[in-house]
């Protein structure tokens, strides 16, 4: 027994109300998500076993798994739709991480070179635009972006176009749009890492005849990795899945699977489409949501 | 002698451009929410016409009443149980179920939306439950304990651990250790954490959108039905008005936060 | 500051206890030992502490001595043995429950409370009338010299006042036993000889007992009265500071406590109280025969520095005991002038190495030696320590 085992007894019976609401709120609701996606007409072998309705005996559970299809599934590795909308999310997810790396980096680097108490107030002004609310901020730029709007106002008067560019409906603003949304979700883990770098580090590599490319390249980045990897992780897997800014603006010939996802389910109200296209989604993401999790888990157990 | 600066042009450079494009947009916004034109892009003079206009339009007042109802109950409790669940968490050395639970956790931080919302509409029609209020705000709560664990969490971390110590040393038992000297120290990282929790269930559109039932649509449901429809300035002046809400619940809770606590490091809102 | 002064001994406490009087036994440790995991941080260890006195645990990092040190506060509790404290077993009693307090070496003072409510904090806990704490108080704030501090918090006292803070908070629930993990590691050099000597004073004027855990020699040789030398979680001796420099029991400790010249040795033949032995590096050597017979024939000999005396010509010899001075001739190696002494490393024509730290009495350098000089190094047996290897 030690100083930290008298204190982490009273600490577990906290988790008790907590365990108990995620247990109920987000784990059991996957079940009827996979159930749903299995459930319509009745030609496959389940290989899934529906755990929730084991009350009712052998004779129902096998009735159960009777009625369980993997047609929805099928349906989406068959229909085009489905396919590129995966594709589409992505490419969009990987070209948007990109961007946001691109330029976070600067802004984070930025940020981490700033006087210590210049920092603070750097740090507060990234996140305050996160506070404010998201469909906010894509109506911002809505305002921005549309036919007759600020942009176009001044590109005309710059007279560097003849005549208004289209940019709502268009890729280009969906990129804006996100770019916009998650950089402080790509600054932040950033500068984090950035900031806590010895600064020591990059003179000892300057003073060892490094020109400051190598040494940025040699020294600040390697070792910034860590913030690299949250910063992918925690923009990539929610762009995988967005729905407001796509739906919003850019164009809706080609939609990612969100976007889908929500048409099947408040549109075509297909529920089991729909779940199917989520469990799918949630396959896809299974890897780097792992990633994210053991990345979390270790920045918040082992201490700083 | 002073140390050679470390910043380089190119670091004010895309500093400057990072807090622009963070900025502008919203800027815009909020100046055009005081536009008299009917035309959003065309300037004709400050008025506040479109506040009017917004306190006027019933169904968008109704909206933004149960957003900020829901926005205080999911807040609320779901401080509550983040804060449990981060004390567990940092506390609690091994127990039985923890990677589960911590798995639980930090999962819906970046779970798209789309996932959770539907999965827990799918478990509200399986309960039965009548969709509205209260389904929206156990969605919110769901979603939003999580960043109040992770931020309570991290302040957690960084306390030092003999200073728990210390007040068993001085005859507390680990539970009235925890409320004299643990509670007081983690207090603004629980302010931030409810101050997060709160913009955050104001702002969702996505999982609001699964699981509220007919008639009670929130704000954000309200905004985004008008957004489709075309750019409309009574929009500007609601989403003005969200932004000087969410801008004093900052101040309100950064200046308690400073006052509770006069040592230097608070914890980060994030 | 020798008036009336918070009286300690012989009082009764909150929990009620009588307290042993100054040099009754106060704690027994028995057969102690922790394992981490794999690792054997303490590894069965017995000491017995008396009331009143100043004991310091002393070992480098990681040889378990901050280990069994919060196995006393009740932060760890002991796989094996008993703590006994006035002859009741707390081995498994819970911090808040033992008449022990600690001052930590991050001080641990709490953040957000003043100094006032840092040293109140452990008296409200006991349930003390609040007239009687406010007392308690600013005899505890007069005692460590922060009159005019109450009202400050943590963050705007220097070093040495959060020190004090942290001492003042442990000593105010007057402990039977006060501990102090590393309690002087924060401070700088010069802060930490003052900060030293008023430890000590309090102590002294308390008539408490304190257990101090330090990885500095010097701070245990100067504050303990008694002191345990630890080393793999084992407690290696047990002893006065003087006897653990003159006598140390081995060759590890020999080395960890103070500079010395050491020799590997052969036994020769007995003379008497004196051995006669062969070294490899310094001839042969007479030696005072030591109080614990050897078993062995090969053994370590080992001269403090200091104990080395130089010379330009050979000493002159009392008549008659010749012999009984070890004679040493070599030339100058190495000087490393230190201000008070000058170290000198002198290269013995038998081919080792031996330091000889002279004081340097005299202002101007006539006495000094040079690099290269020929010198003779002398010593008589009784300052050499002979040790098993």
């Amino acid at each position: 027994m030690s100083a930290r085992r008298i204190f982490a007894r009273p600490a577990r019976f906290a988790a008790i109300a907590p365990y108990v609401w995620m247990v109920l709120f987000f784990l059991v609701p996957f079940a009827f998500v996979l159930k749903i996606s299995l459930s319509q007409t009745a030609i496959a072998q389940p290989p899934y076993e529906p755990v929730f309705d084991v009350t009712a005996g052998w004779g129902a559970l096998k009735a159960a798994f009777a009625a369980l299809s993997l047609d929805n599934f099928k349906l989406l590795g068959s229909d085009d739709i489905y396919v590129y909308a995966y594709l589409r999310s992505l490419t969009v997810a990987v070209t948007a991480t990109a961007l946001l790396l691109l330029i976070g980096y600067p802004i984070a680097y930025g940020m981490a070179r700033l006087p210590k108490r210049w920092q603070a107030v750097a740090m507060v002004l990234v996140i305050v635009p996160f506070w404010t609310s998201f469909l906010i901020r894509i109506y911002a730029w809505i305002n921005i972006l549309q036919h007759d709007g600020l942009l176009n106002q001044i590109l005309l008067a710059l007279h560097l176009v003849s005549q208004p560019v289209v940019w709502l409906s268009t890729d280009s603003a969906m990129y804006i749009g996100i770019v916009y949304s998650y950089l402080p979700f790509m600054i932040l883990p950033l500068y984090a890492t950035l900031a806590k770098m010895e600064p020591a580090l990059e003179e000892a590599a300057s003073d060892l005849g490094a020109p400051p490319w190598q040494v940025f390249w040699l020294v600040t980045f390697p070792l910034s990795l860590p913030g690299v990897g949250a910063g992918v992780l925690l923009c990539f897997i929610p762009i995988v899945g967005e729905f407001v800014i796509p739906d919003l603006l850019a164009g809706s010939n080609s939609l990612m699977i969100g976007q889908t996802l929500w048409l099947e389910f408040f549109t075509n109200k297909d529920w089991p489409v729909a779940s199917a296209a989520a469990i799918v989604l949630l396959v896809v993401l299974l890897v780097p949501l792992l990633l994210y999790e053991r990345l979390q888990k270790r920045q918040l157990e082992q201490g700083r | 002698m002073r140390k050679v600066s470390r910043l380089s042009r190119f670091n004010i450079a895309s500093l400057a451009f990072g807090l622009a494009f963070l900025y502008l947009p919203i800027l815009i916004l909020v100046i055009y929410s005081f536009n008299d034109s009917r035309l959003v892009t065309v300037w004709g003079g400050w008025s506040l016409r479109w506040y009017r206009e917004f306190f006027n339009d019933r169904a968008m007042i109704e909206a933004a009443w149960m957003s900020l109802r829901v926005a205080v109950a999911a807040a609320t409790i779901a401080t509550l149980l983040g804060t449990l669940a981060a004390v567990a968490l940092s506390r609690g050395e091994r127990f039985r179920g923890r990677t589960l639970f911590s798995g639980m956790l930090y999962a819906p931080l970046v779970m798209p939306e789309v996932i959770t919302g539907l999965s827990l509409l799918l478990l509200f029609v399986a309960l039965n439950a009548e969709r509205g209020f209260w389904t929206v705000t156990f969605a919110h709560t769901t979603l939003t304990m999580c960043f109040v664990a992770v931020v309570v969490q991290s302040r957690l971390g960084s306390l030092d651990r003999s200073l728990e110590e210390a007040a068993m040393d001085l005859g507390c038992n680990p539970v009235r250790a925890f409320v004299a000297v643990t509670l007081p120290l983690i207090a603004p990282a629980i302010v931030a954490g409810w101050m997060l929790a709160f913009t955050l269930s104001l702002d969702d559109l996505v999982i609001a959108s699964f699981t509220t039932g007919p008639g009670s649509a929130t704000l954000p449901i309200r905004i985004y039905s008008e957004v489709r429809l075309g750019v409309k300035p009574e929009i500007n002046a609601i989403c003005t008005l969200v932004i000087a809400l969410i801008a004093v619940v900052i101040v309100i809770a950064s200046l308690a936060s400073k006052l509770s606590s006069s040592q230097g490091e608070s914890a980060a809102p994030l | 500051m020798t008036d009336e002064l918070p009286r300690t001994d012989a009082a009764v406490d909150a929990a009620g206890d009588v307290r042993p009087a100054a040099g009754q036994p106060l704690l027994r440790i028995e057969g102690v030992a922790k394992t981490f995991g794999s690792f054997r941080a303490v590894d069965g260890v017995s000491l017995d502490i008396k009331a009143g006195e100043f004991f310091a645990l002393l070992g480098p990092s990681g040889c378990g001595k901050t280990t069994l040190l919060r196995m006393l506060a009740g932060f760890e509790a002991p796989d094996e043995g008993r703590i006994l404290l006035g002859g009741k077993d707390i081995a498994q009693a819970l911090p808040h429950e033992r008449p022990i307090n600690m001052m930590f070496q991050s001080y641990a003072l709490f953040p957000h409370l003043s100094v006032r409510d840092n040293i109140a904090f452990g008296l409200k806990r006991a349930g003390m009338a609040r007239a009687d704490i406010a007392t308690r108080v600013s005899e505890m704030v007069a005692l460590v010299k922060l009159e005019g501090l109450e009202k400050r918090k943590p963050d705007q006292l220097s070093g040495g006042q959060r020190q004090r803070v942290a001492l003042a908070r442990a000593l105010a629930r007057r402990p039977q036993l006060l501990l102090l993990d590393e309690p002087l590691a924060a401070l700088d050099k010069k802060l930490r000889e003052s900060t030293q000597g008023e430890l000590m004073e309090l102590q002294r004027r308390l008539g408490m007992t304190f257990i101090i855990v330090t990885h500095d020699q010097e701070e245990a040789m100067t504050m303990a009265s008694r002191i345990g030398v630890m080393k793999a979680g084992r407690l290696d001796q047990v002893a006065s500071p003087r006897e653990l420099y003159e006598a140390p029991r081995s060759r590890w400790i020999a080395e960890f406590v103070g500079d010395i010249n050491l020799f590997d040795a052969e036994f020769k033949l007995r003379d008497g109280h004196r051995l006669v032995i062969g070294t490899r590096d310094a001839g042969t050597l007479v030696v005072a025969e030591p109080r614990e017979a050897l078993g062995e024939t090969r053994f370590s000999v080992a001269i403090r520095p200091e104990k080395v005396k130089l010379s330009r010509r050979a000493p002159v010899s009392e008549a008659g005991r010749e012999t009984a001075i070890n004679r040493l001739d070599g030339v100058i190696a190495d000087i490393c002038y230190l201000g008070g002494t000058t170290i000198y490393k002198v290269k013995l024509d038998t081919g080792g190495m031996l330091q000889a730290s002279v004081v340097n009495s005299a202002r101007l350098d006539v006495d000094a030696y040079s690099l290269n000089q020929n010198v003779v190094a002398w010593f008589t047996p009784d300052d050499c320590v002979v040790l098993p290897s």
